[in-house]
């Protein structure tokens, strides 16, 4: 297990290289220059030139990259060009209301989805199966926009039971206030991977119902719920863990599209404003934490898949 | 495979708290040939609509006519209303889809194109090609899908066709980690040892005996990945990255949509009830497929 360890923690360092050079790259392979776009259209040369100089825009690009991950190293992520504060302190502002938002979509898909996975591979072959299977087909098929946007208008707008937009009332801003705006976002964001966490439970429990350790439980007349729970989920439930870690990575993903949706102030919304404004070190800075957040909950769930299943690391 | 195929006893007991009626078989509720059926049907029905929009009797989607701004369905001359500009949201919801359902497929085939001869030659000549290709791989797969594709466009600049080549980048790994799974197992086996041993050339060792044993691995992830490529091309248009307006595809008439889902909710609802229904209808048609290829009848999703 520590040989697989310190191997994975090695393994982080030529990733995240990997993660920020895409970052770096598309970037600044991006046609537009960024010293005309802070100056504007109808700046001289030579001031243009200036500012290439002063920005490290006229080194080749190599040194740039290096330069570049030397400041990030030190958490230095430049400035916005359009609110000229420091990149890091936009982006730790943001930072908890997504990660808010994506664990209470988290607390929502998780446990809903090994539920129903469970239902649907105890009642495997019946209609409460069928029915299963088209709502978690349903699932994955619907944009988390347009579930976001029912949401909204049918239980803020026209029932009025939470509100439509944002984190908190003008008034507001207690803990309470903030939880029931995190209702609507969050449930929305967390319907998609409910859907994936559920099929994938219902198959793997399937499986595992059909081992023949499980028969032998069944057969010295173990009750059924016994079964399932000592000896069925135990096993079943691992490739889940899998499924679940991909999700939480991708609910910070999908987070951009429902911070859209709700006016949520986190890191999506700062994206996308980032990118619309043309203001490419906030875009960068936003990029490369996301993705950097991402990489390290890949690498917990595979520690802790290997924790729980010691074939893992002895491949 | 027979229509309905009856749940084994092996089954049957490890149902908790189930009745034992061993003389009864339980049929099936849902089956693949059915889930198959209903997909294809409505796959079909669906682009047999979208395709025949040059000959169907619909206005100029793109043509404005103010006055008659914001109709709701069922208005006389059209039929599902018209949008904020006076646009006829049929033409638009017709023409949009084409766009939108032509965008996903696009970002697929070209996912498809890279993915699988990468898979293939790095599967097969292991090695060198095999950890440049796992290491970009893995780089692509560092990050949320949507977010790389977000920063994709954003760097190239939003356009429907800049969206389709961050498909393409966000969506080649899956493909070529797929095949190469595949390939790296296949090179074992004997048939292909026999052709090796026999002098047939690289091209021919890949293009008669392994190509041919992946497409059915390929076939069963691409049906799977189109739907949610059709989904995430959507979404760039939604977020204002994408196809750009006024050349509507659905996700650019959602996010118009959205300023009016007070006093004209069907604006946004109709676009995303259409990605809905054809992305349902192909993941159906999807499931049902892998079901039946997997010979399990529990298809097992990523």
């Amino acid at each position: 297990m520590r040989r697989y360890l310190i191997r994975r923690l090695l393994l982080l360092v030529p990733l995240l290289l990997g993660v920020s050079l895409v970052v770096f790259l598309i970037m600044h392979l991006s046609p537009g220059d960024p010293a005309v776009l802070m100056l504007g259209q109808d700046a001289t040369p030579a001031a243009v030139a200036k500012l290439r100089a002063e920005l490290g825009l006229a080194d080749p690009l190599p040194v740039q990259y290096v330069k570049w991950v030397g400041r990030i190293v030190r958490g230095d992520l430049g400035r916005s060009l359009w609110t000229s504060r420091p990149v890091f302190d936009e982006v730790l502002e943001r930072f908890l209301a997504t990660l808010l938002l994506t664990a209470a979509s988290v607390c929502i898909s998780v446990p809903f989805g090994i539920a129903l996975g469970v239902a649907g591979a105890v009642a495997r072959g019946t209609a409460l199966d069928a029915g299963l299977t088209l709502l978690t087909i349903a699932g994955i098929s619907l944009p988390v926009f347009w579930i976001g946007l029912v949401l909204m208008v049918t239980f803020s707008l026209h029932l009025g039971w939470f509100p439509a937009l944002g984190m908190t009332s003008p008034a507001g801003g207690t803990s309470a206030d903030v939880l029931y705006h995190l209702v609507l976002p969050a449930v929305t964001l967390a319907a998609p991977s409910l859907a994936i966490i559920a099929r994938i439970t219902r198959t793997s429990t399937v499986e595992a119902l059909a081992q023949d350790y499980v028969r032998t439980a069944f057969a010295k007349g173990l009750p059924g719920r016994r079964v399932m729970l000592k000896h069925a989920l135990n096993n079943g439930l691992i490739p889940v863990i899998t499924v679940v870690g991909l999700q939480v990575g991708q609910l910070l993903g999908g987070a951009v599209l429902t911070e859209t949706v709700f006016a949520w102030p986190g890191l999506g919304t700062l994206l996308v404003r980032g990118i619309l404004a043309r203001d490419f070190p906030l875009v960068q800075g936003a990029v490369l934490v996301v993705a950097t957040l991402f990489v390290l909950v890949n690498l917990l769930v595979d520690l802790s898949y290997a924790y729980i299943d010691p074939r893992v690391h002895h491949v | 495979m027979r229509t309905s195929t009856p749940v084994s006893t092996t089954y049957s007991f490890a149902i908790p708290r189930a009745p034992q009626d061993a003389g009864r078989v339980r049929r099936r509720a849902f089956t693949a040939r059915g889930k198959i059926a209903i997909g294809a049907v409505g796959v079909g029905l669906v682009a047999l609509t979208l395709l025949s929009a040059p000959w169907l009797p619909l206005t100029d989607p793109n043509q404005i006519d103010p006055p008659q701004r914001l109709l709701p369905p069922l208005s006389p001359g059209h039929p599902l209303g018209t949008d904020e500009l006076g646009r006829d949201l049929l033409s638009r919801l017709i023409w949009g889809g084409r766009l939108s359902l032509a965008t996903g497929l696009a970002a697929t085939a070209g996912a498809l194109l890279i993915g699988l001869p990468l898979g293939l030659f790095s599967g097969y000549l292991r090695g060198a090609t095999e950890l440049v290709a796992m290491r970009l791989t893995d780089v692509v797969l560092a990050f949320p899908t949507i977010l790389l594709a977000i920063a994709i466009v954003a760097g190239l600049g939003p356009s429907n066709l800049n969206a389709i080549v961050a498909g393409i980048v966000v969506g080649f790994p899956f493909y070529a980690r797929l095949v190469m799974g595949n390939v790296l197992s296949l090179r074992e086996r004997e048939f292909v040892l026999a052709a090796r041993s026999l002098g047939a050339p690289l091209g021919r060792v890949l293009g008669v005996h392994v190509l041919p044993n992946t497409l059915q691995t390929v076939v069963v992830g691409a049906a799977i990945d189109v739907g949610a490529k059709i989904i995430a091309m959507a979404s760039l248009s939604f977020l204002g990255l994408g196809t750009q307006p006024p050349t509507a595809d659905w996700g650019v008439m959602l996010a118009s949509g959205r300023e009016f889902v007070t006093t004209a909710p069907h604006l946004a609802t109709l676009p995303g009830l259409g990605i809905f229904l054809s992305v349902g209808l192909l993941n159906l048609l999807a499931d049902g497929v892998t079901e039946r290829v997997s010979g399990r009848r529990d298809a097992s999703w990523r």
